[in-house]
């Protein structure tokens, strides 16, 4: 233990039902340092971080804080000892004001009346001191997610926190908020505050950290300084072997078009137009990447893709054939698309039906797994059985549910049932969200696969690096308009990221 | 800020609206014509406020509940048997001075109210049970108790009477409708306000709010979630509770079983027109006890063009009306009907 450490965690585990979590970790955080603690999905960081907050009680271990051991009951014991989280999923309230979400819990109050003044004030004065302009009054769910970052952090620094946790605070930012964020973080350590920044991107790691931390499968594996790492040897510790950054494919050879967009405008759930003349061509033997700020539209786009939202304005085609407003079987069948959802658990699986069942959830109508009426269990089981030997889907058996697999499983799973049947687009959104990196390469090479056999690719993803390791062609959408479009080898992040905020440079000009 | 809502602001406009009307119908010749009387007299206000107190009542209870995340549907049965415990108190205590006995009354009824409150807490938080469920529970809980526990010899001997308040009972119109009435009715428009402000300017109302839209939010900056939920289920039971004494101790005089009527679920009506803000419970509920006084007026009057059934039915159409086509955009809190607990929704 080092003289100045503010925080230590000492041996600590955590074990959930059926899982552990966290085991035997230790990890000291030093007076105004960035430690980044690095690891893939499900590695277990935030867990660790839910228990140093005291969202979590540990199974064993201790916590000390400024040499001092602690129990925490609950985030309010953090909150006194001075630790403030950035929680990856953001811990605001939309409905309310900026104000309200920064005092909720450590409300001020005057005669019984909450103080918004005071606060408001209070506000004013960090957004100052650390460059974090937000307006006290505006409503949370008017805002961007930087901002809501930003809110998110003045709402730690309020209470006063000289410990903050970020917690994989650059997912959902362009490349040129991840710089703006970097200086706060930078100021901040200036300013003696300690930080723990959680994150699976190497590159953000060697660029701002002090020490490096590495999780995998809920221990630390090893540590490092940025001087002494480098990617390719971060990736292995993270991963337990050696992994491939860069993805393998052949320059690509565009046939005739496939998908054909045009002028498509659609409204979102609450009415609101969320798609405006999008227009887009997509070729065999293609892949084409849509990056852009989560909430621009994409979403809303794959649902017109595959029917699941309708158009206002605009045609569809798939291979020549008219598909617009067709519902999404006929589109499927017809168009010969393959859907693999953004939200696996909501769209993509049924929880509760075995892996062979949510294996035919496309074509269990179909012979030979329908027999009339009735399904033909024997013909459903043999085939999951091939495709779970084809796409290493990694389960006990064919009976199991599908619930119960890992998440990269799941997905591998999702995309044997949709790969699995003659089809010429595949639409993939955030096809390696929340998996880990084994799953990640197969599941990349797999799309790769596909396009060398002549399908069309459409890839949706909030990961640059996954746009710009897989795809032929980049588009960018912003406010529902597809605002640029770059070829996938000559993309850079500084030109992708000025697109996804709205900028329209000049480097993308010149350009079909 | 969203406590005025569209539908708050159309149900004051309506209000306004009828108030000027009943001061012409009182002091110019428009009195004259017996539709305007039987529209907008003074008697029709009255029978308004009267349906619309317990309606208040009800829909605040609601409001306690879901804006900390808990659905309540059972306010109908907190009601009852807020209504069943206030006349059982009441009707023993018949010998003591009036006031005493009907003090003693209504904070039964509270009491009762809340304890319901507090089993559907029970039931939804630590139990984690559907909370539609919970709530048809406690509604069938209490109309089967208090059917089967109700002597139809008792009495409840006097109730609480008009108490006009010096000067402002004596503005025309205005004054015999709002400042001549019993204290459950004054307590209740009180309420209203109380409710508001607490919801939305005090620690309490801003914990409440962000309990039942965003628990996890809550919990990551130290409040119990699941506390504060029982605090306010339970407060809703006692409001609901209230609702039931007014019936027993203010309007009637006596119990009837199943006198409710529907009133707890008119009350969920109210609730939801008014997109969970109390001013706007309170629009709707004004606007829902209209409907309750016409249908008394046209029969007072001998109006007999339209037949009789269709007038009773005027309440349930106009709520119907009101919740599906009129309501516009209502949003009830997001995490309404969700169970929460730490580490279970990692």
């Amino acid at each position: 233990m080092s003289e100045s450490a503010i925080l230590e965690a000492r041996q600590i585990s955590k074990y959930f039902p059926g899982v552990v979590a966290n085991e035997d970790v230790n990890l000291s955080l030093n007076s105004g340092e960035i430690l980044a603690l690095l690891g893939e999905n499900g590695a277990g960081k935030s867990t660790l971080m839910n228990i140093i907050y005291g969202l979590y009680q540990p199974s064993a271990g201790e916590i000390l804080v400024k040499g001092q051991s602690v129990r925490m009951h609950s985030p309010r014991d953090a909150i006194d000892l001075g630790i403030g989280m950035v929680h990856q999923h953001f811990q605001l309230v939309p409905v309310m004001t900026v104000v309200e979400n920064v005092m909720l819990g450590s409300e001020s109050v005057r005669q019984g009346f909450l103080d918004r003044e005071r606060v408001s004030k209070r506000i004013k004065q960090l957004s100052q001191d650390y460059q974090l302009e937000v307006d006290p009054t505006a409503l949370v769910e008017d805002l961007p997610v930087g901002i809501r970052q930003r809110v998110e952090i003045i709402k730690a620094l309020y209470r006063e926190a000289d410990i903050l946790i970020l917690d994989e605070p650059t997912a959902v930012l362009t490349p040129q908020e991840i710089e703006g964020l970097f200086s706060v973080m930078d100021l901040l350590r200036k300013q003696g505050k300690s930080i723990i920044f959680i994150t699976h991107k190497l590159k953000e790691v060697l660029r701002i950290a002090d020490r490096i931390s590495v999780l995998r499968r809920g221990r630390v594996v090893g540590e490092a300084t940025p001087l002494e790492a480098t990617e390719p040897g971060l990736a292995a510790m993270m991963v337990g072997r050696e992994v491939m950054l860069q993805v393998d494919k052949k320059e690509a050879q565009p046939g005739k078009p496939v998908l054909q967009v045009k002028g498509v405008e659609a409204r979102d759930d609450l009415g609101e137009i969320c798609l405006r003349n999008v227009e887009l061509q997509i070729h065999a033997r293609e892949i084409v990447g849509v990056a852009g700020v989560q909430g621009n539209g994409q979403t809303e786009l794959v649902e017109v893709l595959t029917g699941l939202r309708k158009l206002d304005q605009g045609t569809l085609r798939i291979g020549g054939q008219e598909l617009t407003n067709k519902n999404p079987r006929e589109i499927t069948d017809q168009g010969g698309i393959c859907h693999v959802p953004e939200d696996r658990h909501a769209f993509g699986m049924v929880a509760g039906y075995s892996v062979a069942n949510n294996l035919v959830l496309n074509s269990y109508y179909k012979p030979p797994f329908a027999n009339g009426v009735t399904v033909r269990q024997e013909a459903i089981e043999q085939h999951a059985e091939v495709l779970v030997e084809k796409f290493d889907v990694r389960t006990p058996s064919v009976q199991t549910s599908g619930g119960s697999l890992s998440g990269g499983n799941q997905q591998k799973m999702v995309i044997a049932r949709e790969l699995s049947r003659p089809i010429q687009l595949l639409v993939a959104a955030q096809p390696t969200r929340g998996i880990d990196v084994g799953s990640i390469e197969f599941i990349h090479q797999q799309i790769v696969a596909k396009r060398d056999e002549g399908v069309a690719v459409l890839l949706v993803s909030s990961e640059l690096d996954e746009i710009l390791a897989l795809s032929d062609r980049i588009v960018v959408m912003y406010r529902g308009s597809i605002i640029g479009e770059v070829y996938g080898k000559d993309a850079t992040r500084q030109q992708l990221g000025l697109l996804m905020a709205g900028v329209k440079s000049t480097l993308t000009e010149g350009l079909d | 800020m969203n406590f005025w809502s569209r539908t708050a602001r159309i149900s004051v406009c309506l209000t306004l609206i009828m108030m000027v009307m009943a001061i012409l119908v009182e002091i110019t010749p428009l009195g004259e014509n017996p539709w305007m009387r039987v529209f907008f007299g003074v008697s029709a206000l009255n029978l308004t406020l009267r349906a619309a107190i317990p309606l208040v009542l009800g829909a605040l209870s609601g409001i306690l509940c879901e804006r900390s995340g808990i659905i309540n549907i059972g306010i109908e049965g907190m009601m009852l048997a807020g209504a069943f415990a206030g006349f059982v108190a009441k009707s023993s205590t018949n010998d003591w001075p009036l006031y005493a006995s009907l003090l003693y009354s209504v904070l039964v009824a509270l009491g009762v109210g809340g304890l319901m409150g507090l089993l559907h807490g029970l039931f939804s938080i630590r139990f984690r049970m559907d909370q539609i469920i919970s709530g048809t529970v406690i509604i069938i809980l209490a109309a089967g108790l208090s059917s089967y526990l109700y002597d139809r010899d008792a009495i409840s001997a006097g109730k609480f009477t008009p108490i006009p308040i010096p000067l402002l009972s004596e503005i025309p119109v205005i004054g015999p409708v709002l400042f001549d009435n019993a204290p459950i009715t004054y307590l209740a428009l009180i309420l209203v306000f109380v409710v508001h402000f607490a919801i939305f300017h005090t620690r309490w109302g801003l914990r409440t709010r962000a309990v039942g839209e965003h628990p996890r939010a809550a919990d990551t900056e130290g409040i119990n979630v699941n506390r504060q939920r029982y605090v306010n289920t339970m407060m809703g039971g006692m409001l609901a509770g209230l609702a039931g004494g007014f019936l027993v101790l203010e309007a009637v005089g006596q119990f009837q079983e199943g006198m409710t009527a529907g009133r707890g679920f008119i009350s969920l009506a109210a609730m939801i027109f008014g997109n969970w803000t109390p001013f706007g419970a309170l629009g709707a509920a004004t606007l829902f006890g209209y409907t309750q006084a016409l249908q008394n007026e046209f029969l007072l009057a001998g109006v007999t063009t339209i037949p009789r059934q269709f007038v009773s039915m005027l309440p349930y159409i106009v709520t119907i009306v009101a919740v599906s086509g009129l309501v516009g955009r209502v949003r009830p809190p997001a995490a309404i009907g969700k169970p929460y607990d730490t580490e279970g929704s990692k």
